[in-house]
This record gives C-alpha cells, structure tokens and sequence, in this order.
C-alpha cells in the first residue's frame, strides 16, 4: 500500500519498517533479535494500530501481557519510554508485507487500564479476555469483559508474579503449607 | 450469489455478499507471485461483525434473561441450550451456548476453561529444557508443533544454529504430525456426521503415524521430541522404508477417503453451504490454518514467512473457494496429500551430519562422553540441573500447525527459566470464528461446523 515492496522471504528487514509508515508519528522504536518492537504511549496506542492496519496490517495475531513486576531490568526501553510493571503486548501482521510488528504498550500497576483493540480486530476479543482474567488489565470499551479461562468467581489474577504458585500439602515434617 | 439477511426489525432483504466480492479479488490470486492480500475496504466492518456476532455475546450470566427486543421475537419464542461440556461432538470440555428460535441458531458463545491447568504458569516455573515437556501437552494432537514453536523460540533468545540435519528432522516429524492431525480430525468429524466407518478408518491410518513416533522417540504422543537445540535422538535405523511405507499406504487410504466421503451425497449435503465464512471475517477474526485458506485466503506460514527448510521443498498451499464446511474438509484432506509430498522430498533430501548442536551449554554431551570426560560429565550435570540461560530479550515465534498459526511468545530474563511464555494456540482465536460460523444455521448442523473449526480443548484452555 505504501512504498516498500514485500520483501521476497520472510525475514524481517533490518531497516525499520515503521518509519515508512504514515501516521505513526514519532513512536518509539527497537529490536529485539531482529524483531522489530514499537513503544506507543497508552494514549497512542488505538491510534498507531489504526495507522498500521491502514498500513495493510490487517490482522491481530497475537495480543498478551507481561508482568515484569521482579524485572524490571530485565529490559531494554529506548529511550521515551517509562517503564511501567505491565506490558501489552501486541502482535500485529501484514499478508501482503509478510511482515510482523509488535507493539509494546507500558499500563502502570496504579491503573491496570488498556483500550481495546477490538473495533480495530475483533479478534482480539477472546485474548483481551485471556489478559483481563489472567494479568487483571481491564480493557476499556471491550464488549464482554468477563473472565474467560479461570471460574467467574475467582479471585485474583494467575499470570501476575506476585500471585504465588499453588502447592500440593505432604505430609512431611517442615514440609511448606498450602501456598 | 446473494444471500438474504434477516435485519433487526425481522424484515428480509437480500444484499450482495462481500465474501463473493472479496472472493472475486482474492480467490483468483492462488498462485504464489501475487498471494498480496487487498485491504479490507468495507467501511462498516465492524458494524457487520457487531450484526454477525462479533460481539453479539453476552456474559455467561446475562445470557439467561435475553432482551426479546433485540431480535423483535415474541417473548418465549427463543431459548437457550447448552452445547457441551460434555458431548461427544465437542471433541473436548467446550460447552457452546446456543440461543435458539426453533431450530435456528440465533447466537452462540463458546464457554471455556474447564481444561484451564495454568500451564503458561507452570512454563514459567520450568527450565528451559524441561519446557517442551510443558508444552507439548498443550495442542494433544499436534505436539510435535508445539514442542518445535517453543524450541524455534528458545533457540532464537540463544542466537543457536542448527544442523542441517536436525531441521530437516524437525520438518519430517512436524509434518508426520500434521497428517496424523488431519486422519485423527477426518476420523472424529466423520463420526460427528455419523459415518462411523471413517471414525475406524482415521483411527486406523493415525495407529501407523503414532507407531513410527514411539520407534523415533520413545512415546506416542507427548513425546518431548524436539528440544532447544535439535532433537532428542537420531531417527531409527530403517527409517526410510517406515516412511515410505507411511506415505504410500495414507495416499491410497486418501482415496478410500474420497470414495467414502468427498462424493458422498449424504456427507455433501451435510456439508456444502453449511457454516459459510469470508475470508475478511477470518482476517478480522484473526483465524487462521484450514478456516481461512478454504475461504479462499492464500495464507499458510509455511509458505509466506518460511522457518526451518520450508522454502527448499516443493508443495501447494491448497486454498478453498467458499469457506464452508465442505471447503474446510477438503482443504484438510488435500493438505495430508501436500504432508506427504513433502514427506517424500524429505526422504530424498535428509542430510546427514548431527541431530542437534553440538553446543554444550544447550545440549547434553553424547552418554559416552561422561564416562571418559570429565568436562562432559560437568555439562551434563549442568545442564539438566540449572540448564541453558539466554540473554535477557524478548521474541515471537510462528510456526504453522495443523490447525493454524501456533505462537510463542517468550521473554528471557538471563535465568534459567523464561520469565514469561505464552502460546498463542489457534484453536484459542479460532474458537472466535464459531459464533459467526453458527449464527443463522440450523441446530443440526451445529455438530457439522464445529468439528470443522477443529478446536482442540487442550490448547484452547492450556
């Protein structure tokens, strides 16, 4: 659609894809292992995905989440980019580019909100779903923001570290109690 | 072709349908040169989807208390029953919400979970090497795909090469494992549609497959094959005439298959026009794998962004026309004759040389080693207590399996366990295709469309 030609394999082109794309702005840009990662600010987020899928990014295929709550030097931010205990992540692909991007969305821990992607792709509605049940960001202006994989009536949210892991009791002396 | 469409208001209009429009530009262009897809171009997409049942669900408490104004009915005049969770055409614990006017599916929502196990967090907890372990139980039917996304991964966080060999092991077995999907789905969704002679017959050809897995690797399934770094052991002595076997006996059952099946009255009006979906509510679905090729969308990973040694043999992306159930199954059908092309190529080509890197920080020193060197037994012993650390990053991964586009997203910490795994399963995103798949279609023909979206509960739920 824009001026690059699809490259004739796979691979990702060393040179930033995202700079050749109109209405993105200056969105924060790395690599990671040759992938190429854009940083859009919360508030920019509907909006660059919007300039990408008019960029032939039409589908959404993959959408999940992060908690670098124990590591938070874990990563390399380019600079712009406040590092926040929640990532979205976001995977966004372009068929006739043969190209992925992904998109790295900062949500602070004080205000677990993301906006939806889903008027963009719905088919990000069951992996909203997934990260509301699993990492608790709520996803404003999803349709159907109810948990999805654990029991409607849990509590708490699995995927986040401080969530500690379940343990079977044994009957040992000194053995760890139930969680 | 035009299809009629029931608005809000209950009044019926015919309208053209953008699937033909969409087809008119897309289906004609099979041909790898120009697999270029045209953006979406309908304005009111998302409305069409709102209408199509996008979001036309309600969460699992509200369903019961349904607002009759939404569909102009009478009250009384619909009613919701529950598909699953235990029924035998769910092929699993899915249980589908139907919403019901006579025998009209008028919504549907998939309710799930009941599988749900934590199992990106126990991968979480598992060190690299012990992972494939992990992931391997979660696509049941495929694990060798599972196993080779999450190795593709690990090893991309590493920056490890790999023999020549080893990939074109991991191709030979992943594609074992697709045929063995596809007879295992042709077997079910035969039994779905009540021809118990192909559940016998799939049942049949997977035994052959799932022999040839125990002799390479111990296991029939779950068989924690394909690790970081290569595989886990060389393929068997007489490797070669097991799979030549394979491949010639599965492409005359194929032709058993036809013979039952393809021109089968019965079977065809089961299923020709039944669960029609466009190739732009897949892309906008985010489906993948055999719904949206037989809706006419070239697009198979294989072939559009090539891992392991895709690129250096010779098969077709076979593509539907209609995207109705009866494209799905013969796209299923003819992708095992595509396996098996493939397969033979594999047997003409296999390098020799080693099945894994020879790295010793990724992979364990051969047994003889330990008991002559010291330095291997410290490998040993290190890697299978603390294991492989990568450097701190973060990647994604995609490999097409049986049922679509398998992800792993995975981020390294330095440790010697991911800090984060996650699979993106397409049976997961392709559940998302049913509602739109189901609505305005028969109750009888439920059991039809579900069994040819082809969810595995497993790996839906993980």
């Amino acid at each position: 659609m824009t001026e690059t030609a699809p490259p004739a394999t796979g691979v990702v082109a060393p040179a930033s894809v995202a700079h050749g794309i109109a209405g993105l702005g200056d969105v924060p840009v790395s690599f990671s292992r040759g992938q190429e990662v854009l940083h859009p600010a919360r508030d920019r987020y509907v909006a660059v995905a919007q300039a990408l899928k008019e960029a032939a990014f039409v589908t959404c295929s993959d959408l999940t989440a992060t908690d670098y709550l124990t590591a938070q030097e874990a990563r390399a931010l380019p600079e712009g980019v406040t590092a926040e205990r929640f990532e979205v992540v976001t995977t966004l692909l372009s068929h006739e580019r043969r190209l992925r991007l992904r998109l790295r969305v900062q949500v602070p821990e004080t205000d677990a909100t993301c906006p939806t992607l889903f008027f963009l792709y719905p088919g990000t509605e069951n992996l909203e779903r997934e990260v509301f049940d699993l990492f608790g960001i709520d996803f404003v202006g999803h349709p159907d923001m109810t948990r999805i994989l654990m029991p409607e009536e849990w509590e708490g949210h699995p995927l986040r570290k401080d969530y500690g892991m379940g343990r079977v009791p044994v009957q040992f002396k000194d053995a760890p109690g139930p969680r | 072709m035009t299809r009629e469409v029931t608005t809000e208001k209950g009044a019926t209009e015919t309208e053209p349908n953008p699937a033909d429009e969409a087809r008119a530009r897309l289906g004609s262009e099979t041909s790898e040169a120009s697999q270029e897809l045209a953006p979406r171009e309908f304005t009111d997409a998302t409305r069409l989807l709102i209408e199509e049942g996008g979001v036309l669900r309600l969460p699992e408490s509200a369903a019961l208390d349904v607002d009759p104004d939404e569909f102009d009915f009478a009250e009384g005049d619909t009613m919701i029953i529950n598909l699953g969770p235990q029924h035998p055409s769910t092929h699993g614990v899915l249980r589908v919400m139907l919403e019901l006017r006579g025998e009209t599916v008028l919504r549907a929502k998939p309710v799930i979970g009941y599988l749900h196990t934590g199992m990106e967090k126990t991968g979480e907890q598992l060190t690299y090497l012990q992972g494939t372990t992990n992931v391997t139980r979660m696509d049941y039917l495929s694990p060798l795909s599972n196993e080779l996304v999450f190795s593709l991964a690990v090893e991309e966080l590493l920056g490890v090469q790999l023999p020549p060999r080893a990939t074109w092991i991991r191709m030979l077995m992943t594609e074992l494992n697709r045929i063995n999907s596809h007879v295992t789905w042709a077997a079910t969704n035969g039994m779905d549609l009540a021809s118990t002679t192909m559940m016998i017959f799939g049942f049949r050809e997977r035994e052959l497959l799932l022999s040839f897995f125990e002799k390479t690797t111990g296991l029939r399934m779950n068989t924690n094959y394909i690790r970081p770094g290569g595989v886990a052991a060389d393929l068997p002595d007489g490797w070669e005439d097991d799979v030549d076997a394979i491949a010639e006996t599965i492409a005359l059952r194929l032709d058993d298959y036809d013979e039952l099946l393809t021109g089968q009255p019965i079977f065809r009006e089961r299923t020709e026009g039944v669960g029609v979906i466009s190739p732009e509510m897949c892309l906008a679905m985010g489906a993948t794998g055999p719904i949206l090729r037989a809706s006419g969308v070239p697009w198979d990973l294989r072939r559009s962004m090539p891992y392991l040694a895709y690129d250096e043999v010779d098969f077709d992306v076979i593509v539907g026309t209609v995207g109705d159930t009866f494209d799905r199954y013969a796209v299923r059908l003819n992708e095992i004759r595509e396996s098996i092309r493939i397969v033979r190529q594999v047997l003409d080509k296999m390098p020799s040389g080693d099945y894994r890197a020879q790295d010793a920080k990724v992979t364990p020193p051969p047994r003889a080693r330990i008991d002559e060197s010291m330095e291997a037994l410290i490998h040993h012993f290190k890697l299978f207590t603390s294991g492989m650390e990568p450097p701190e990053g973060e990647v994604y991964v995609a490999v097409e399996s049986p049922r679509g586009e398998l992800g792993c997203y995975m981020v390294a910490d330095g440790t010697n366990k991911p800090y984060r795994m996650h699979v993106r399963a397409p049976s997961f995103v392709n559940l998302q295709s049913l509602p739109p798949l189901l609505r305005n279609s028969l109750i009888a023909d439920t059991v039809a469309i579900l069994s040819s979206v082809d969810p595995v509960l497993g790996e839906v739920d993980r």
